[in-house]
């Protein structure tokens, strides 16, 4: 059975979307795997989301760009209202319930795992790595990658500058992982 | 002969392109700044130094072609990059060293037009990429890579062809390719010849008669011949043809799509195929030459084609013109400024399968 | 009586008919150009850049390599070249139109990022190859064919004076104007050529040189009236001087 795994990660500018995406990719990378990171510019940029679209598959990707996502990252609700439509039947979504209301999530068609990552990364001492809770329950619903492996890579994705904040992102994967796992979808 | 790092990096197909201009063995590059290509630019300003070489941030991007045309009149290995806008202000260089068969190597990260444009994708380029560009009778060699690590690949390759043939190569990306991120498996081309340029490069006459590179043939019959040996070359050049075949053998339909197009076609094309539904494709990697027998043989079995595009239909002059005695091939424009998706391919493929 | 040889062609001037008109300045600076080349020592490291007009067949005269570069763009040829070959030495032979008008961005700034390499620029105040029009260095009131009243400065503003600009430019190592109408002017002439190079030899930086030359056939003139416009016309708008020598200011 091929891997084949896209996800779209939106939110408002600002929220680390891009770096989480870079992570993803990276670790997948770093995975033996093959993987494609399109930030999403151009026309789309519009409308206050910032989003990326990463694919992960075994064998040769074609379109790094993806119109209808088997998963999805929704960090804001301007994001959710363009992307859930667009998911597909009984795709993974991963949603930010500190800032959108879990009950919008169309959990007939959707699996969708509610995660408060800003209250969860407030907890840990810094709301701004609510980036990191979302993917670390991103990975463990969808279990893509395991969560180790995204952990070590987040050197090469965080700037030396910010090389001290490693652990503490850390933590906050292994936050969002354990929320998921808990909580399960909504 | 090549040696592989086994070492996989995560990179901008921007940066691929430098990467692999690097590891060609360019000694100097020239450049302007435009989006969405600065990566180029911005690599090269540390890298290429670092390498021994030479960057300048040129006035113009006209100063920027002909600073490759002095460096390649000198036998050095030598490139610009731009998008768009910019390259149809290089147009003149290139015209000049196709005429002064200089080997420059230009990159187009293609973005919206006509004008200003935008600066998402677009393959709007094609005809001034394929036709020659600027003025007079002449073609580049024009190659069109659908990934990161195709970019790194035939960066190399381009730099090698523009030698072999003394004659401008072109990378004709798009802002899909250049901004993306892969992972590339950089390596070391081994057999870099110091002297490729030995007889012909301008070092200084000593010892030797001068020699000279111009573009004007004044005397009676000498532009006539100098014509006649430029088309040769070009003829000749038909030995590097290259493209991608996909699924092709059994098809009742093949799309053919360039660069990153052709990459999100492939997408659509397996969504159908698991349908039952018999699709292939023909990405053609040298858009010119371009690889025409291919598709005629293709023709001959009786296929029918669609050919998409990421402008208002241009590529499709030379399918028509491959296939034309057999049949003909239906068209799929997906606009510039648009963002194209696989599933946008999905309906006019089933279409041109069934009409 | 024996004869005795007392003067010699330099071997780097190739023995052959000139296509320049009679009385043309551009056969005298070509030569001015070579001696200087031969004096300095560098005929067989030296990489001519020729451009568009009426020296464009420079390569038929000097026997150099040479690169023929698009109208204006010589100065950025020449960056190409010299840093191709940082040892070479790498001179741009340019005249009015095409380093003041066309190439007049190139030029600006191969001189201010100090590239080092040397400009020979002749001013004629016309375009020759194309037949006589007006050229970004037209006098005032000078007929051309596209300024058949004379040139006038509202409609067409003043000429430029290039060794000045290029003087003013603090990464310039060299800059003067010069002539070839008179022996003095001719001696004066071969020692700011010679200076200009020794800068790029001596990797002091932009070496740049205008040289007033005649053009008597679209002047209209004989060949002795054109010799002698150059001091009566030109001169005074485009006096003659040594604008920026940082070899002097060294010292």
């Amino acid at each position: 059975m091929s891997i084949y795994k896209d996800v779209v990660i939106a939110g408002f500018g600002g929220q680390g979307v891009m770096l989480i995406g870079n992570l993803l990719a990276y670790s997948a990378m770093e995975a033996g795997l093959n993987v494609t990171y399109m930030p999403v510019y151009g026309p789309e940029m519009r409308g206050g989301t910032a989003n990326c679209a990463v694919v992960i598959s075994d064998d040769d990707i074609g379109s790094p760009i993806i119109q209808s996502p088997v998963s999805l990252i929704i960090m804001n609700r301007p994001s959710l209202d363009k992307f859930q439509p667009r998911i597909q039947d009984q795709g993974v979504m991963i949603m930010n319930t500190s800032l959108i209301e879990a009950e919008l999530a169309d959990t007939g068609r959707v699996q969708a795992f509610g995660v408060p990552c800003n209250d969860i990364a407030n907890g840990l001492g810094n709301t701004r790595m609510a980036n990191m809770v979302a993917i670390g329950a991103y990975v463990q619903a969808t279990g893509v990658l395991p969560l180790e492996q995204v952990q070590a890579c987040l050197a090469k994705v965080i700037s030396p500058h910010y090389a001290h904040l490693i652990p503490k992102n850390s933590e906050a994967i292994a936050a969002g992982a354990a929320h998921a796992a808990k909580y399960g979808t909504l | 002969m090549t040696e592989q790092t086994p070492k996989r990096i995560f990179v901008k197909g921007n940066e691929a392109i430098a990467r692999g201009a690097l590891a060609a063995g360019c000694k100097c590059y020239f450049g302007y700044p435009i989006t969405p290509q600065n990566d180029i630019p911005e690599f090269m300003s540390q890298a290429i130094r670092d390498a021994g070489g030479q960057f300048v941030q040129a006035e113009s991007e006209i100063a920027a072609a002909n600073m490759v045309l002095g460096a390649t009149a000198c036998g050095i290995r030598a490139m610009t990059s731009s998008s768009s806008p910019g390259i149809s202000l290089k147009q003149e260089a290139l015209s000049y060293m196709a005429g002064s068969e200089l080997p420059g190597v230009v990159v187009n990260m293609v973005r919206g037009g006509p004008g200003l444009g935008d600066i998402g994708p677009s393959q709007g380029d094609y005809f001034q990429s394929t036709r020659g560009g600027g003025h007079g009778d002449y073609r580049l060699l024009v190659l069109a890579p659908a990934s990161g690590q195709e970019a790194y690949d035939l960066t190399i390759k381009a730099f090698d062809l523009a030698f072999k043939y003394r004659n401008p190569v072109m990378i004709l990306g798009d802002a899909i390719l250049g901004q993306m991120k892969e992972p590339i498996a950089p390596w070391i081309p081994d057999n870099l010849d110091p002297d490729e340029a030995a007889d012909w490069r301008l070092d200084g006459a000593k010892g030797r008669q001068p020699r000279l590179h111009k573009s004007l043939f004044l005397q009676e019959g000498e532009l006539a011949q100098q014509n006649r040996h430029l088309q040769e070359k070009y003829e000749a050049m038909k030995a590097e043809i290259d493209y991608e075949s996909f699924m092709v053998e059994d098809a009742d339909i093949i799309v053919v799509a360039f660069g990153s197009i052709g990459r999100i076609a492939k997408s659509t094309i397996r969504k159908i195929r698991s349908t039952g539904k018999k699709v292939g494709l023909i990405r053609p990697i040298t858009v010119y030459p371009y690889p025409s027998e291919i598709l005629k043989t293709l023709a001959e079995q009786g296929k029918k084609f669609l050919t998409i595009e990421h402008n208002m239909g241009q590529m499709v002059e030379d399918v028509r013109l491959a296939i034309r005695t057999i049949t003909d091939s239906d068209f799929y424009s997906c606009l510039p400024g648009n963002l194209p998706t696989p599933d946008d391919f999905e309906e006019p493929i089933l279409k041109a399968l069934e009409g | 009586m024996e004869e005795e040889l007392v003067y010699t062609r330099p071997d780097v001037v190739a023995d052959r008919a000139t296509h320049y008109c009679p009385g043309c300045h551009h056969g005298i600076i070509h030569k001015l150009v070579a001696e200087a080349l031969i004096d300095l020592g560098v005929v067989e490291k030296t990489i001519c850049i020729g451009s568009i007009g009426c020296s464009v067949f420079i390569y038929n005269y000097l026997n150099l390599d040479t690169v023929e570069a698009p109208h204006g763009r010589a100065p950025a040829v020449a960056t190409g070249v010299k840093r191709a070959r940082p040892d070479n030495f790498v001179f741009t032979y340019q005249g009015d139109g095409d380093l003041a008008s066309i190439g007049l961005a190139e030029i600006m700034h191969c001189a201010n990022r100090g590239e080092n390499v040397s400009v020979v620029f002749v001013n004629n105040t016309v375009y020759g190859m194309t037949g006589g029009q007006m050229a970004p260095t037209t006098l005032i009131g000078q007929q051309a064919t596209t300024c058949p009243a004379g040139r006038c400065e509202e409609l067409e503003g003043l000429p430029l004076k290039m060794a000045e600009i290029i003087g003013g430019l603090g990464t310039t190592a060299y800059s003067a104007r010069v002539a070839v109408d008179s022996i003095k002017h001719l001696m004066a002439a071969k020692k700011a050529i010679r200076k200009a190079f020794q800068c790029q030899i001596d990797k002091t930086g932009f070496g740049f040189v205008e040289l007033l030359s005649t053009c008597p056939t679209n002047w209209k003139m004989t060949p002795v009236q054109a010799n002698e416009r150059i001091a009566k016309e030109m001169i005074p708008t485009f006096p003659l001087g040594t604008f920026k020598d940082k070899t002097v200011e060294a010292k």
